[in-house]
């Protein structure tokens, strides 16, 4: 695969992992179950949000078409996104929102780890100013994860039950494919399958702490990455998101 | 500000003649400038009616976060939606420095929440208001932050210390969404017709609502008098009021928007615009719960509270058993 079109296709993968979350998570806008977490979940909304302009706004300067990164978010079609399906999935209730921000946080650090050691700077960059907020992310989501899950009999059901819901949609943060390929040969970004081990572990001691029981390894349930085939609900997340741009073509707001 | 009809519990203003000892010597620290801190003395009537303001101050933050929560999913550019984000997540911070400041006159977070949820007590009028379009966005923080902005100035002199040092902290990110309205108004101003069309109708539909922000005529005021004796209202609703459409009037024409008073003139004697008020009625009937969101808003809120009810319970079980276990352990 040419270099600059992997190139593309991984800013595309990092930015609408943030993208799609800051969506989700900023839906919980006024809802959450106590004030301390309506501003957390806010300032993770508004964290990943930052994030997905630095990348989309790479992705569309490494694209040369003239695009800009609200281009990128708002006037693609579903087919065209490159998040992992994980983050597509409904906020539930606050326990099924926190267990997927812990099971996307312990991927993002790890991720984000390696790519401040990207051989492009730009990478570089991003990277470093991200994993900051990300680590902080972790450090909140994990806390909630072992909170919630060693909390009550009703919460722990729950957190449990957010568990096996999202676990099949662990495996595709591992997957490889020839973008990857053609990444690790640039030096750009590390090979996905060399985050496991690390993830498992942090999983294993978060879990553990939490009393929660990892459901058994299934297939891992892909498509988001390489945008083959996303779940229905990135279509309505999509219709909310993208109607304004869509609405009023041309606009500047 | 956000409160709107606070009702001090005295009989109406004493005379110095009329007062305890205590309460002289409050009242003479209060004309001196000095602060009130909580563990002071004070009468009851004082602390009552601040917790009531206070209170109805946070609760209208914590609510006032449903409107423009309605918009965040539907930003036009990644920038709006961050920015957005960042003044609902203030919003929340200040109802929860607010809240503090209430605690230390002896209520707990928790039991104002009830009487919000039950009703009990009350939130600024204006977010009973539907946010219809994105203009809104701009309207909210152009007006209605602008209209805030004019009523909390002032109260960072009040006199409960708490309440003043929250004040000076909200007073400095309000600046901030004010502009940040006015900016999101002026790019539609001069969009294309119909985003022009979406800013006209947006302030069309706030403006009156904004004015009745500052609350009732002072003529209909009943309880200012003691509020202002106390340093817990610093100026009168008419006062501020006249300052807001001042100050907002020519911000109007700047955009080539037209507020929606035809009986709108500048009066050269008074030095100020003359205007119409706000339908008083539908203000009543507002607070009394008949506005146009009322319901929706106190059930998102009351959902938001029974929906969370097991992630608190869950927090606090767990808080309990890691005590135990450390206690077990030494």
């Amino acid at each position: 695969m040419a270099r600059e079109a992997a190139f593309y296709e991984f800013l595309l993968r990092m930015g609408d992992n943030t993208l799609i979350l800051g969506h989700r998570v900023s839906e919980w806008c006024g809802h959450a179950p106590v004030l301390e977490e309506d501003i957390a979940l806010a300032n993770t909304a508004l964290d990943l949000i930052g994030q997905t302009q630095m990348w989309l706004g790479l992705a569309a300067e490494v694209q040369g078409a003239g695009k800009t990164a609200d281009d990128l978010a708002f006037l693609r079609d579903a087919w065209d996104f490159r998040n992992l399906l994980l983050v597509e999935m409904p906020n539930g209730d606050f326990g099924q929102t926190l267990m997927r921000q812990f099971l996307f946080d312990a991927w993002h650090v790890l991720q984000l780890r390696a790519l401040t050691a990207s051989s492009d700077a730009r990478v570089a960059a991003i990277a470093a100013k991200s994993v900051k907020e990300a680590t902080y992310h972790l450090e909140r989501s994990a806390e909630t994860v072992v909170g919630l899950g060693d909390g009550t009999a009703e919460s722990h059901a729950r957190m449990q039950a957010a568990l096996d819901y999202l676990y099949p949609y662990v495996g595709e943060m591992f997957l490889s494919d020839a973008v990857d390929a053609a990444l690790v040969e640039a030096g750009i970004a590390p090979d996905p399958a060399s985050l496991r081990a690390d993830y498992d572990d942090t999983l294993a001691r978060v879990l553990g702490e939490a009393t929660l029981t990892l459901p058994e390894a299934r297939r891992a349930r892909g498509g988001g990455r390489d945008g083959k085939m996303h779940t229905e609900h990135l279509g309505h997340l999509l219709t909310t998101m993208q109607w304004m741009q869509r609405a009023y073509p041309g606009a500047t707001w | 500000m956000y409160a709107q009809m606070v009702k001090s519990t005295g009989t109406g203003l004493k005379s110095a003649d009329e007062m305890s000892a205590e309460e002289r010597a409050f009242q003479a620290r209060i004309d001196a400038g000095e602060k009130i801190e909580p563990k002071d003395w004070m009468p009851e009537g004082y602390r009552k009616t601040l917790i009531r303001q206070i209170g109805q101050h946070a609760h209208s933050e914590i609510v006032g976060q449903l409107p423009e929560g309605n918009w965040i999913t539907r930003a036009p550019t990644l920038e709006r939606k961050a920015i957005l984000l960042a003044k609902v997540q203030d919003e929340a911070g200040h109802g929860l420095y607010l809240y503090c400041a209430a605690e230390t006159l002896g209520v707990s977070r928790d039991e104002m929440t009830e009487m919000l949820l039950d009703g009990r007590m009350k939130y600024s009028s204006i977010f009973n208001y539907p946010t219809l379009t994105w203009a809104d966005m701009g309207a909210v923080g152009w007006l209605v932050d602008g209209a805030a902005i004019m009523n909390q100035v002032p109260l960072q002199r009040t006199s409960f210390g708490p309440y003043s040092r929250a004040m000076i902290r909200v007073c400095k990110e309000e600046s901030f969404h004010q502009r940040q309205g006015f900016d999101i108004m002026m790019k539609m101003a001069q969009g294309t017709p119909q985003q022009k069309a979406m800013a006209q109708d947006a302030l069309n539909r706030f403006w009156y609502p904004a004015l009745m922000m500052f609350g009732p005529s002072d003529k209909d005021s009943v309880h200012s008098a003691q509020s202002m004796a106390w340093k817990i209202k610093m100026n009168t609703n008419d006062e501020l009021r006249q300052k807001f459409v001042d100050q907002t009037v020519p911000q109007a024409e700047y955009l080539g928007l037209t507020v929606p008073d035809e009986n709108l003139t500048w009066n050269e004697e008074k030095g100020g615009y003359d205007f119409s008020e706000p339908d008083w009625e539908e203000f009543f009937e507002v607070i009394k719960g008949n506005g146009p969101c009322n319901t929706d808003r106190l059930a998102a809120r009351n959902k938001a509270w029974d929906d969370g009810a097991w992630v608190r319970e869950g927090m606090m079980a767990h808080a309990e058993k890691k005590r135990a276990r450390k206690m077990a352990a030494e």
